[in-house]
């Protein structure tokens, strides 16, 4: 009889810290120690804190085991399995310095504040096993549907929960559904848009990884309430262990009789294909994801008609993202009510974010719609490392915009974040501190959408090429006043003129720093200075006379030998100090980071 | 499966194995799991108690979980029976038959079986 449970993480963070290789010496050491039969391996999804990974947690104590390694493995079977000691030193700390320690994961301060119902299954369930998810009143939603509702009365709660798209755009997902539900009969179809591709955002994948059957089982409600029979997933072929779960959840679904023809013995079919994007980030779109369904070059058309009327192979679709689907199962389950007590007025329900940047629990994390930043930051996500200050978080990835100080206290929704222009996005959640340069940051993502750029319409190929030209020569120090105006200028221009959602919202996070850090476009152009130092154009390393010794360590370090001692040994020093031929220099600042003495600086 | 019967039984055939990763149940019954605990008998008395939970379908209200030395290592096997509310019951030299009787009187039941604990 199993009478302890050992979950470790297999989502992609834990797995390339080396999880998988754990549990298969952990089930060695089970079966060697005699305990095969008591002791059950469950490899689960994201636990959501995968700063702290590997993860594992063993029940019924809910010991938090983190940055778990090969050679700890004897140890938890030895110790905690058969004689039922924790290992201390492997218990998750939250604070190195503090005495007192959680050791439930339930307890520790970056899972208290969260509310999960997208991530409800990930790090509980196994999501390679049908009957956990069914355990978890997987696919009760299904058969709800089935056997008491009618399509419009799916469509009403849906409605009236107030769920919002997840993906980023926010629009109202009842609505979606009743415009395609309203075309006339034939074949229509259900798209999930897992097409993940914002730098820094992975919650999609966590919650396919986690919990592939919620779904699948969502897919089927919308396949009942719209009149679809067949749904399509599209998924990105960089996610494989995404894939894998996916492919295995819908043959088990299959298996079961949970897709395919007559299901639950009423009648209805439908069934699930999966296909694999290449990873353009435009096929996010969801115009250009239906166009890349069909089989062609992934480039996005105008709209209307919206694919609510016109969509995949031309017959009315319904494409949500990864996340808006994760809950609509459990808003049929308890109810448009139930999710409407969460969240904000105008955004129910909760939302998941990717936690990354200079930040302490990277991770996943999901809160209640009203959150403010300071929460997510300062509490769930642990504060800033070193010690250092916020500047920003930026959201929405290259679409959206980033959020100053000055708001750290603002409810995270979907209009409170558009009030001060910037997006809540699909979830990427980028924490900046005083070391980022604010033109550097909008740089970054500017580039990114560049090389994305699907060179359809002229405004995007073209346009946010010369704003990138614009803004490597600010980060150069080249730039003047005028090309400041003419980046504007471009920016509006290019929001609307663009075809697809791509170009008219690539140039938010040059507005949104320019909203919030213009000092700093400022002081790169007029005073040829970057104040966070990181342009390396505007940086220069000088070297204190003072307090160089002379150790000579930065000349024999300078890969380019830009530094040589001064001809005069000063009274009082033994060896003559240290000057930097600047014309020579590369501003590695390998100089500075091995001076014993702090006599090197940058400017 | 064609029917929410079938899978209305899969879910609660499974339902208890899933429940124990819930970890906060309002009775813990906690086996001395250290060395002298194992030598004295204690994985049987341990494996009884985690059989005649799940057979009494009490896996949502019961955890049965281990720990270590609890110093009184004479006595071993050692169990406790903690209760949302009570004090602490210590059972001592327990043994799978004393264990099933624990199940039956103290768990179900609600009386500590007084004989087995160590206060006598």
């Amino acid at each position: 009889m199993v009478r302890t449970h050992v979950l470790i993480c297999g989502g992609t963070g834990c797995t390339s810290s080396g999880s998988v290789k754990i549990r298969e010496a952990m089930e060695k050491e089970i079966e060697a120690a005699g305990l095969a039969d008591e002791v059950k391996m469950v490899q689960t999804g994201c636990f959501g804190l995968c700063a702290s990974g590997p993860i594992m947690i063993i029940y019924p104590e809910g010991t938090f085991y983190s940055r778990v390694t090969l050679d700890d493995v004897k140890e938890i079977v030895s110790e905690h399995l058969l004689k039922g000691r924790v290992v201390e030193r492997l218990v998750h700390k939250e604070d190195e310095s503090k005495d007192v320690q959680p050791v439930s994961l339930a307890e520790t301060t970056f899972y208290k504040k969260q509310h999960r119902i997208a991530l409800r299954n990930c790090g509980v369930i196994n999501p390679e096993n049908i009957e956990e998810y069914i355990a978890t009143d997987g696919y009760q939603a299904l058969g709800k549907v089935l056997t008491e509702m009618t399509p419009e009365e799916v469509i009403d709660v849906i409605s009236a929960s107030g769920l919002r798209g997840r993906g980023g755009g926010g629009f109202p997902t009842g609505t979606k559904w009743k415009f395609a539900a309203a075309q006339p009969a034939g074949q229509k179809y259900v798209v999930c848009n897992a097409d993940e591709g914002d730098p820094g955002a992975f919650m999609d994948r966590s919650v396919l990884e986690g919990d592939p059957h919620a779904v699948l089982e969502a897919m089927a409600i919308a396949g009942y309430a719209i009149g679809a029979d067949q749904g399509y997933i599209y998924v990105r072929a960089e996610y494989p262990i995404a894939v894998k779960r996916l492919e295995i959840a819908i043959g088990q679904a299959h298996e079961y009789g949970l897709l395919g023809n007559d299901i639950f013995g009423t009648g209805f079919n439908f069934d699930v294909k999966l296909r694999l994007g290449a990873g353009a980030f435009v096929c996010g779109e969801e115009t250009a994801l239906l166009t890349s369904i069909e089989g062609k070059r992934g480039e996005p058309r105008p709209r209307p008609p919206f694919p609510a009327v016109k969509g995949l192979f031309g017959k009315p679709t319904i494409i949500n993202n990864v996340e808006t689907w994760a809950n609509v199962c459990q808003i049929i389950l308890k109810g448009a009510d139930w999710f409407k007590s969460m969240g904000t007025p105008r955004s129910a329900g909760t939302k998941v974010f990717a936690l990354g940047g200079k930040i302490k629990n990277t991770g996943l994390v999901e809160v209640p719609m009203g959150t403010t930043l300071r929460e997510v930051v300062e509490e769930i996500g642990g504060g800033i490392p070193g010690g250092k200050k916020f500047k920003a978080a930026q959201t929405g990835g290259p679409s959206g915009g980033c959020i100053p100080a000055s708001h750290f206290d603002v409810e995270i929704d979907y209009d409170n974040l558009t009030a001060i222009g910037c997006m809540m996005g699909s979830g990427g959640m980028i924490v900046l501190d005083e070391t980022d340069c604010m033109v550097d940051i909008a740089k970054f993502f500017l580039q990114f959408t560049v090389d994305e750029s699907c060179g359809k319409c002229t405004p995007c190929r073209i346009g946010i090429r010369r704003m990138l030209e614009i803004l490597n020569k600010i980060t150069e120090g080249k730039a003047t006043m005028d090309d400041l105006t003419r980046l504007e200028e471009l920016c509006y221009y290019i929001k609307d003129n663009a075809l697809c959602g791509l170009g008219q919202t690539a140039p938010n996070p040059v507005l949104s720093t320019l909203k919030f850090f213009r000092d700093e476009y400022v002081a790169h152009i007029v005073d040829k200075k970057c104040v966070a130092g990181v342009c390396k154009a505007l940086l220069s390393y000088k070297v204190d006379t003072d307090k160089c010794i002379g150790c000579g360590i930065c000349m024999k370090n300078c890969p380019v030998g830009a530094i040589s001692r001064l001809p005069e040994v000063p009274a009082g020093k033994k060896l003559a100090p240290v000057t930097i031929d600047t014309s020579k220099c590369v501003k590695c600042g390998v100089c500075m980071s091995n001076c014993k003495f702090k006599a090197i600086s940058k400017q | 499966m064609k029917t929410l019967e079938e899978l209305a039984a899969i879910r609660d055939r499974m339902k208890g194995r899933v429940a124990l990763r819930e970890g906060s149940n309002d009775i813990r019954i906690v086996v001395g799991m250290a060395t002298c605990g194992i030598a004295a008998g204690a994985r049987p008395v341990l494996n009884t108690f985690v059989e005649e939970v799940n057979n009494a379908g009490l896996t949502g209200e019961v955890t049965v979980t281990q720990t270590g030395c609890i110093g009184i290592c004479q006595y071993e096997p050692v169990v406790e029976v903690y209760k949302a509310g009570e004090e602490k019951v210590t059972y001592v030299k327990m043994t799978s038959e004393k264990a099933k009787e624990v199940m039956e009187k103290h768990i179900k039941g609600g009386k500590p079986v007084t004989e087995y604990t160590i206060n006598i």
